[in-house]
């Protein structure tokens, strides 16, 4: 499955997914800028990304857990999402995701 | 203030600073340590206190307050001296050889030897992406922008804007409310994770028309030379909103930034600490570095690489530490010297 990754540049990257890891994992071992701090626990907030088009609607709701711990993510619009919590998956190719900012 | 002396001064109180206590003191060494948050375990209590971790030798699951708790009760005979909410801001070799840390509130500690455990640097604030928000920030009490509240009486009688879900956003809001001028609440959705009657109080407050919530977030701030005056709210329906401030307070919680470490003229590699992996010195004399903030050729961000990392450097500081005295290796099993400095025997 395919990723496509937006940085805080602009610049888009189209990654390889690795069904059954996270989309944080694909997008931090890219070298991408994810800070993913907590290192994927749903713990810090730090791998806020935005799914774009209609990807939103196709993944599943979020947990508690998300949307409570996106309450300490800054700059939260309706398609946040924390990408360690986005699990890769055959259903989610050509996801478009856009890095939020620090 | 006279400056503390010692053997070691440890920067970073998470598992790998305390456990660098350990390593120490069974070689008789003591060690001070300064950590920015107001308590030990580093990322392990203040990112996941509650999670499991499961790759720790010999405990097949434990929490990241757990490890820290045992990891206290490891260290206590050797009474380390704890310099909490604190910052290392500063460090410079005096004439005799030694390191001189200071701190940003004034402790000085000195030391033949300097441990740089500090993860990935210092737990800040986080700051909202709002252009600009940089040039409100330090202006004096109640003005501006502050992530922390001092003193509340500094805001009385002041127009403030809380921005945040969590309980210092609603803690804040509740106790401020009272001598503001005004208080206006945003957050980017009608829920909090903060504690119900809280939420509930804030609530009443905006019923009795005491304080304005807006689900909204902060777009934008205006103020003349530095001296913020106002803020312009974007709604979910784009709609904007302006409101006049004072003072905004922010509380999204804390990030890692490297911090004053990087001006302490250690020769980084991308914002890590090159050591040897024989005393986990950095390439400064007396200054090393062990767990995350590290770098090394095969380097694991590992718990256990970091209490590995520990017990070596243990080694190297005594001998910087006590150039004149013998080392002789030992094992807590059989030694009944270090089982005196233990307490077990």
């Amino acid at each position: 499955m395919k990723i496509v990754a937006t940085d805080r540049k602009g610049a888009v990257h189209t990654l390889e997914g690795r069904d059954g890891w996270s989309v944080m994992e694909i997008l931090r071992d890219a070298g991408l800028p994810v800070a993913a701090e907590c290192g994927g626990a749903c713990a810090c907030a730090t791998c806020h990304v935005y799914v774009t088009g209609d990807w939103t609607a196709k993944l599943p709701a979020k947990s508690d857990a998300e949307t409570d711990m996106l309450d300490m993510a800054l700059a939260v619009e309706e398609n946040s999402r924390l990408s360690c919590q986005i699990v890769c998956g055959p259903e989610l190719d050509g996801i478009t995701v856009t890095i939020a900012p620090e | 203030m006279s400056a503390i002396e010692t053997d070691v001064a440890i920067i970073g109180a998470g598992p790998i600073g305390l456990f660098a206590v350990f390593e120490l003191g069974l070689l008789d060494l003591k060690a001070h340590l300064v950590d920015i948050l107001d308590r030990p375990g580093g990322q392990c209590t203040e990112l996941y206190p509650e999670k499991p971790i499961y790759d720790i030798p010999g405990l097949p699951i434990v929490t990241g307050q757990e490890l820290t708790d045992r990891l206290m009760e490891q260290v206590k005979p050797f009474h380390p001296t704890f310099h909490f909410s604190q910052m290392a801001a500063g460090l410079d070799r005096l004439a005799d050889g030694r390191w001189k840390l200071k701190t940003d509130a004034g402790t000085e500690i000195i030391a033949p030897v300097i441990v740089v455990a500090a993860g990935g640097g210092s737990f800040v604030p986080k700051r909202p992406p709002i252009p600009g928000i940089e040039g409100y920030e330090n202006r004096g009490p109640g003005a501006g922008v502050h992530y922390a509240v001092r003193k509340m009486d500094a805001f009385r009688d002041k127009n403030i804007l809380i921005a945040g879900g969590g309980d210092s956003a609603l803690d804040w809001t509740l106790n401020l409310a009272p001598l503001a001028k005004s208080l206006t609440l945003v957050h980017h959705r009608d829920g909090f994770r903060a504690a119900q009657h809280s939420v509930n109080q804030m609530r009443e407050l905006v019923e009795q028309k005491k304080i304005t919530f807006h689900v909204a977030s902060v777009k934008a701030l205006h103020g003349l030379h530095g001296k913020l005056e106002g803020a312009t709210l974007q709604g979910a329906d784009k709609q904007e909103i302006k409101v006049d401030v004072d003072a905004f307070l922010p509380f999204f919680g804390l990030t890692i930034k490297l911090g004053p470490i990087a001006e302490f003229g250690l020769n980084l590699h991308e914002n890590l600490i090159p050591v040897d992996t024989a005393r986990f010195e950095s390439e400064t004399p007396g200054i090393f570095a062990i767990g995350d903030i590290n770098t090394y050729p095969g380097k694991l961000k590992l718990i256990l690489s970091g209490f590995h990392e520990a017990a070596l450097m243990a080694q190297a500081a005594f001998h910087i530490c006590k150039p004149n005295e013998k080392l002789r290796f030992q094992y807590t099993t059989s030694s009944s010297s270090l089982q005196k400095k233990l307490g077990v025997a």
